[in-house]
């Protein structure tokens, strides 16, 4: 807008408006109609027998309650949290450590950047089955799963984050003297602290791909396994309502993590 | 007196009911002139403009031109923008092609105008260059080359020198005064700075802000038909630019 | 004195050269990995890891079975076609999401969460629905990659700046020209970096979707050079999906360098 004093005063009168269609109204309201449509959509689809396993929405959701409550999702879970906390443990501290260290070390950087960026782009994934070998059918082998996945997208966003810095800052801190030390803790860290945190949750979602990928295909437990022995005995009803808690429990961290990124780090540009 | 080729009555602009960004604007600007728009950051002048140039509805009041009441962007308005607003993937001859293209004109045709204007701004050689390789000043030019194309009587521009350094706008600001004497144009020019009001205005629209509103309204009457370098020697535009200032400084306070 | 100060000289020279290796591009310690891999493997301290220089043998004799090429022209089919219908709906999904409030309201909270959630909980169900076929990995390519094409596309759309709408409209372009000659161009960095995004995650989708099926594609070969401690070709096919991969994605970037050069100037 051409009046950036006017931002605190001015709302949201973009010319966009002038192009978008549709008005503004309850966002609340908006996203109970979102899932009521796709629901309905469901509904109608599985009805519409194209396949048996794909059942409608209603039977998924009485098979979503049902697991609840005979304990299912808690056995599963259960198995499934401490590998995954444990991984995620390793994940958010080794990958700040090594981030936060390629950043601030040119020769870290330039020995260990290029491993970072090949497994955070290539397919690492066609490495997890050659995990058994190693770790047989262990919680181990959840652990490293989510550890190759996760690591290298924190490990690169602390790192993205230090690069940042900005160089006037680092200007400032140098005109005045402060010793290295001083200014990789007061000007440094403080300013990559948004692309850290942005970091973990990049990482915790790496890692719910992670145990997923490491219950289907290597150990036959926790909530991975719920959903291929749901498949094989073709009750396709839990399998879905499996998935779904899945789908729901990673949406709702990243969520949460995402909320809490928005208020401790407010972006500072007004729209 | 001159003819009145565009009026704005009574108009008034609220945003969410309650934030008065303007109020009780009432404005006559004369054909073939150069009516500027000055007041500090905040004031609603840029609101004001958009109001003339149809593309914000007034929530009272009236733009007229010709006495006729007009809603909504016409072909009798063209604007220059402070951020000149050109298409980056498109070259100069296509940016300023570009007003005439919206209006279907063929491309034969289109190209020729084009290239008149781009000439009269001064931008010859620069047909092929894309904005990213052009100076601020030159964009700029660009931008005033599109605004000619479509003949519009009417040329509105939105503080367009302030995004250039020191030297360029004076240039800028010579250069146009010397295109308005080829180009019969009237001009609704808004800007921050009073020495650029009083160096290109024949009426001064003083605007005080929150609300927007006139707060007076001033006529420079500055010997513009001998030397353009001599303007800023004048002790008529010393005096009024500091006369201005002392009462803008109020309301900046 | 002049032994010492020859010392002195050669000493500094090579912490000179030392300094200078680490002002090169990274991307050179690839090779000093390569040469750690291959003293691993000489060694013999890893089973799973044969040296390198074995490996490349391999890479000669996958090239000739022709399961590989079965493979790979399965690998290439999903990933064509997947990513295809990707962006070929993503982006006008994307384009409307930008300029359609209520479309926005009511397909972010699913693109949000397909965003980053784990598809790959999600390919089991595939399988009894689209068989052990291409429908299935082609399913999981989409799922994949579409979510960052539409979500890219709809964040260009928004931020195209409101002096070049205006212009637009001063001029007296219709809404849809608007959109068309003047939205979606200037978009267009946006859009090509979620393209590039979406081709990342369609490769890793690919070789996810064929790995949980298990039996079909690079899947299937990664699974049967396993069982029979092949490591070798395990390896050298390894490398050829990642080198694979990093191709594409260079070609995508070649692409939005070209479009690149006036985000710069917007």
């Amino acid at each position: 807008m051409s009046d950036p004093n006017n931002i605190s005063q001015t709302p949201k009168h973009t010319a966009m408006n002038s192009v978008k269609f549709g008005a503004k109204s309850n966002i609340l309201l908006w996203r109970l109609l979102s899932f009521l449509i796709v629901f309905l959509m469901w509904e109608l689809a599985g009805r519409a027998d194209i396949s048996i396993a794909f059942p409608p929405f209603s039977k998924v959701a009485v098979a979503f309650v049902s697991m609840i409550f005979s304990g299912e999702f808690t056995t599963a879970y259960a198995d499934s949290l401490p590998p995954l906390l444990i991984g995620l443990c390793i994940t958010i501290i080794g990958g700040v450590i090594i981030g936060i260290s390629i950043g601030l070390v040119r020769g870290a950087e330039w020995f260990i950047m290029p491993l970072l960026i090949i497994f955070q782009t290539a397919p690492v994934s066609a490495l997890i089955p050659m995990l058994t070998y190693i770790y047989g059918i262990s919680d181990t082998a959840k652990v490293v799963a989510i550890v190759i996945l996760g690591m290298p997208l924190v490990a690169l966003n602390s790192y993205k984050g230090i690069q940042a810095t900005s160089p006037s800052l680092l200007e400032m801190s140098k005109s005045f003297r402060a010793s290295w030390f001083d200014t990789i803790l007061f000007v440094i860290l403080p300013s990559a602290q948004k692309m850290i945190f942005a970091g973990l949750r990049l990482g915790v979602s790496g890692a719910f791909i992670g145990i997923v990928l490491a219950e289907l295909l290597i150990t036959p437990t926790g909530i991975g396994d719920l959903i291929t022995y749901n498949r094989f005995i073709a009750r396709y009803d839990k399998m879905f309502a499996t998935i779904i808690s899945i789908l729901a429990v990673a949406g709702l961290t990243l969520g949460v993590m995402r909320m809490l990124e928005d208020s401790l780090f407010p972006s500072e540009k007004n729209e | 007196m001159h003819d009145i080729i565009l009026k704005t009555e009574d108009v008034g602009v609220i945003y969410d009911g309650s934030i008065v960004a303007l109020e009780n604007v009432s404005l006559n600007v004369p054909t073939g002139r150069l009516t500027a728009i000055l007041g500090p950051s905040g004031c609603g002048k840029t609101t004001l403009l958009k109001v003339i140039a149809g593309l914000i509805e007034p929530s009272t009041g009236t733009v007229k031109i010709r006495d006729k009441e007009t809603i909504g962007p016409g072909p009798d308005r063209a604007l220059v923008f402070q951020d000149f607003a050109l298409l980056p993937w498109a070259t100069v001859l296509q940016n300023v092609a570009f007003g005439l293209r919206a209006q279907g004109v063929s491309k034969r045709e289109r190209e020729k105008t084009s290239l008149h204007y781009i000439k009269e701004v001064g931008l010859s050689g620069f047909e092929d260059k894309y904005p990213h390789q052009l100076s601020g000043g030159m964009r700029q030019r660009t931008g005033l080359a599109r605004a000619l194309t479509v003949n519009s009587e009417i040329l509105l521009m939105d503080e367009p020198f302030s995004a250039v350094d020191e030297q360029m706008r004076r240039k800028l600001q010579e250069d146009l005064l010397k295109l308005l004497k080829i180009e019969n144009k009237t001009v609704i020019f808004v800007t921050h700075s009073i020495e650029e009001a009083v160096y290109l205005a024949d009426q001064v629209v003083i605007l005080s802000g929150r609300p927007g509103s006139i707060s007076e309204i001033v006529y420079p009457e500055i010997n513009r038909l001998g030397e353009i370098d001599l303007i800023r020697r004048q002790p008529r535009y010393i005096e009024l630019v500091d006369e201005i200032w002392s009462s803008l400084k109020s309301y900046v306070e | 004195m002049l032994n010492s100060d020859m010392a002195k000289s050669k000493s500094s020279n090579r912490k000179f050269s030392f300094k200078r290796l680490m002002r090169t591009s990274p991307f050179w310690s690839l090779i000093f990995w390569a040469g750690i891999w291959e003293f691993i493997g000489q060694m013999g301290w890893m089973t799973l890891l044969p040296p390198l220089s074995g490996i490349w043998f391999a890479f000669a004799e996958l090239l000739e079975q022709s399961a590989f090429w079965d493979a790979f022209a399965m690998t290439a089919r999903t990933f064509g076609i997947g990513l295809g219908l990707s962006i070929l709906v993503g982006i006008p999904v994307g384009v409307l999401m930008g300029i359609s409030t209520r479309t926005d309201k009511i397909l972010s909270i699913w693109v949000n969460l397909f965003l980053s959630a784990p598809i790959t909980a999600v390919i089991p169900a595939l399988m009894p629905i689209f068989g052990i076929a291409d429908a299935t990995v082609i399913a999981t390519v989409i799922l994949f990659s579409i979510w960052v094409v539409i979500i890219d596309t709809q964040a260009g759309i928004t931020h195209v700046k409101d002096s070049l709408v205006e212009m637009g409209r001063n001029f007296g372009c219709s809404r849809w020209k608007i959109i068309i000659w003047i939205i979606i161009p200037a978009a267009m960095p946006e859009i090509i970096t979620g393209v590039r995004l979406s081709v990342v995650r369609a490769v890793k989708g690919v070789i996810v979707g064929q790995i949980v099926i298990a039996l079909i594609g690079f899947g299937g070969l990664f699974n049967t050079y396993l069982s029979y401690f092949l490591m070798e070709r395990f390896w050298a096919l390894i490398i050829v999906v990642f080198v694979m991969s990093f191709t594409i994605i260079g070609l995508v970037e070649l692409l939005e360098r070209r479009i690149a050069f006036y985000a710069r100037a917007r």
